[in-house]
């Protein structure tokens, strides 16, 4: 059973805020799925090299040309705090630990 | 009249419209009228009109609608991939494969209900609320291309795309009678789509037979400047032709049909008709063995919620969606407006794959899991030098019901006991339906090595014309 440390640990490093009950039933549910998943362990997978990526592809790049990308305007016309130079954000001081 | 238009397959509603017997504006409107009507859940979206204000008749096809998954980006039409952190999003631009429909006529019809960022198999993970199945609308349509093929099936849309990442597109079109095709990794442009897993994530038809899988894929492949691991179909897509299967040797792997994967009966007897079946056609059936496939699951449910923790990393209220105020704090904005904006199975797969990345268990979990998926994917190769095709059934069920399995993710999770196999080893998989079993529908699912879709979709063929299944009555709405 994963620890109620690790379960807030775990969402520390993924920016997710869980609430009391939230944490205890992810400590449970994470410990079933891990268990589970753990099987694979069981393999021999002695001097076998990882697949990340099944394509066989290495480096596809384009030709290094200037191309157009999206205006300003457009690629900031979703954001919630749009500014004059960018995406606008609390400032990230508040939050240095 | 309405009736007639619903019995047309999208291949044979282009031909009508060619022949001049059809009316593009009136196959438009009977499905944009049920679309709207909307009784199953599976839009989230429907056109008011005709996208470009007219029907191109003479582009390969004709203007007829198309449904599209949420998760595709379809300039400023709402794209939101089921998810609430995405609420109000007007991508800028469209996805590869939607404009390459476009571009060969097809016209947009809606976008189509799923999982939350496709993750689940039952479409109840949607910020828009479960999907219900035509054939019985008290059980799911599976997911997460739920939607699209809840559409399909019912005759809301004559034909949609969805994505499968580890079996949403094969599994759903088995619970809803139709067919589905994940093609092989790399065939069609993730460009555009709403990224869950990149390694496995890939687009593909929802159709109601084979003729009309092959006639969108073809013109859904082809290499994109703007996805770096997308690559050139060998080949032309061509239409299905075959009509038996002489000399076609059909793997049936041992493993797979295991009591491991918990195959009930009701499928287990569909699935061994529809290799009597084959048989009949000429085709060898004989055992084979894939043994790492039992381990594909927990490979999978390792890689896919990595990869989606890395991906879902963007939604943090800074460029697009929601954001949740921090009390003038950013990493505060971060975690709240992560916590309103995904749901329950989201969070539990970025937790998932945060965990299986972080310090200290990487390589015990993420690194083990990428080493299986080579002798996974080395089990086919070594299938392939003395089968054509692998065949299973697709999911271990029939389509079960609404809150059945929604309190237990590892019970979800083995849904895709036969389907994720073929998408760690990135080849190709499509899933036919095989009969009904208790009056639902079962699918087959046959699989090929990496860009056999023309004799994969020939096989699948021969197989349905000799199945020949009734999908009718989920479209005329008489079923169950």
């Amino acid at each position: 059973m994963l620890e109620r440390e690790t379960v807030d640990h775990v969402a520390r490093l993924a920016r997710l805020e869980l609430n009391e009950a939230e944490t205890e039933k992810m400590a449970g549910e994470l410990s079933k799925i891990l268990d589970h998943i753990d099987a694979v362990r069981q393999l021999d997978l002695e001097g076998v090299e990882p697949t990340s990526h099944v394509v066989d592809v290495v480096n596809a790049l384009r030709a290094d040309v200037p191309q157009q990308s999206l205006p300003r305007e457009v690629a900031l016309a979703a954001a919630p705090e749009p500014t004059e130079s960018g995406f606008g954000v609390p400032s990230p001081g508040a939050s240095a630990e | 009249m309405s009736e007639a238009i619903l019995a047309l397959t999208a291949a044979q509603a282009v031909a009508a419209i060619r022949a001049g017997d059809l009316d593009p504006a009136e196959l438009y409107e009977t499905y944009r009228g049920r679309a709207e009507a909307n009784e199953l859940n599976a839009f989230t979206w429907v056109a008011e009109r005709d996208h470009r204000g007219g029907f191109d008749t003479v582009a390969p096809l004709a203007g007829i609608p198309l449904g599209v998954k949420d998760l595709f980006c379809t300039e400023g039409v709402p794209s939101q991939s089921g998810s609430k952190i995405l609420q109000g999003y007007l991508p800028p631009y469209t996805a590869t494969v939607v404009q390459k429909l476009y571009d060969a006529g097809a016209t947009l019809l809606g976008k189509t209900n799923q999982d939350e960022f496709a993750m689940g198999s039952s479409n109840e993970n949607s910020a828009f609320g479960p999907v219900l199945n035509p054939w019985d609308t008290a059980r799911v349509p599976g997911g997460s291309s739920g939607g699209s093929a809840a559409a399909v099936a019912g005759g809301l849309a004559p034909w949609a795309l969805g994505t499968d990442t580890g079996g949403s597109i094969r599994q759903p079109a088995a619970f809803c009678g139709i067919v589905g095709l994940k093609p092989t990794y790399g065939s069609c442009s993730r460009y555009g789509m709403i990224a869950f897993a990149s390694s496995l994530d890939q687009a593909g038809p929802l159709t109601r037979d084979v003729t009309d899988a092959a006639l969108l894929l073809s013109h859904m492949v082809g290499q994109d400047a703007n996805d770096s691991t997308s690559l050139a179909f060998p080949e032309e897509i061509v239409l299905p032709s075959r009509r038996e299967l002489r000399g076609v040797r059909l793997g049936v792997p041992e493993e797979l049909l295991s009591a491991e994967g918990g195959i009930d009966e009701g499928v287990r007897a569909s699935f061994e008709r529809a290799l009597d079946l084959a048989r009949e056609l000429g085709a060898s059936i004989e055992p084979c063995t894939l043994p790492s496939a039992p381990y594909a699951l927990s490979a999978y449910y390792i890689i896919a919620p990595a990869e989606a923790s890395a991906n879902l990393a963007r939604f943090d209220g800074v460029r697009y969606g929601l954001r949740v105020d921090g009390d003038g704090d950013l990493t505060t904005m971060y975690s709240r407006t992560r916590a309103a904006g995904f749901g329950p199975e989201v969070k539990r797969r970025i937790m998932l794959g945060t965990y299986v990345l972080s310090s200290g268990y990487y390589d015990a979990y993420y690194g083990t899991a990428l080493r299986a998926r080579t002798v996974i994917a080395r089990d086919f190769e070594r299938a392939f030098a003395d089968f054509d095709f692998i065949v299973t059934p697709t999911a271990p069920g029939a389509a079960f019901e609404l809150g059945a399995k929604s309190a237990d993710p590892l019970a979800m999770y083995l849904n895709d006991f036969c389907t994720v196999p073929m998408s760690l080893a990135g080849i190709p998989a499509i899933s036919i339906p095989s009969g009904l079993s208790d009056g639902l529908p079962v699918g087959l699912q046959l699989a090929g090595p990496a860009f056999s879709e023309n004799r994969l979709l020939d096989a699948a063929h021969a197989l349905e014309q000799a199945i020949a299944f009734d999908g009718s009555p989920a479209w005329k709405g008489v079923a169950a």
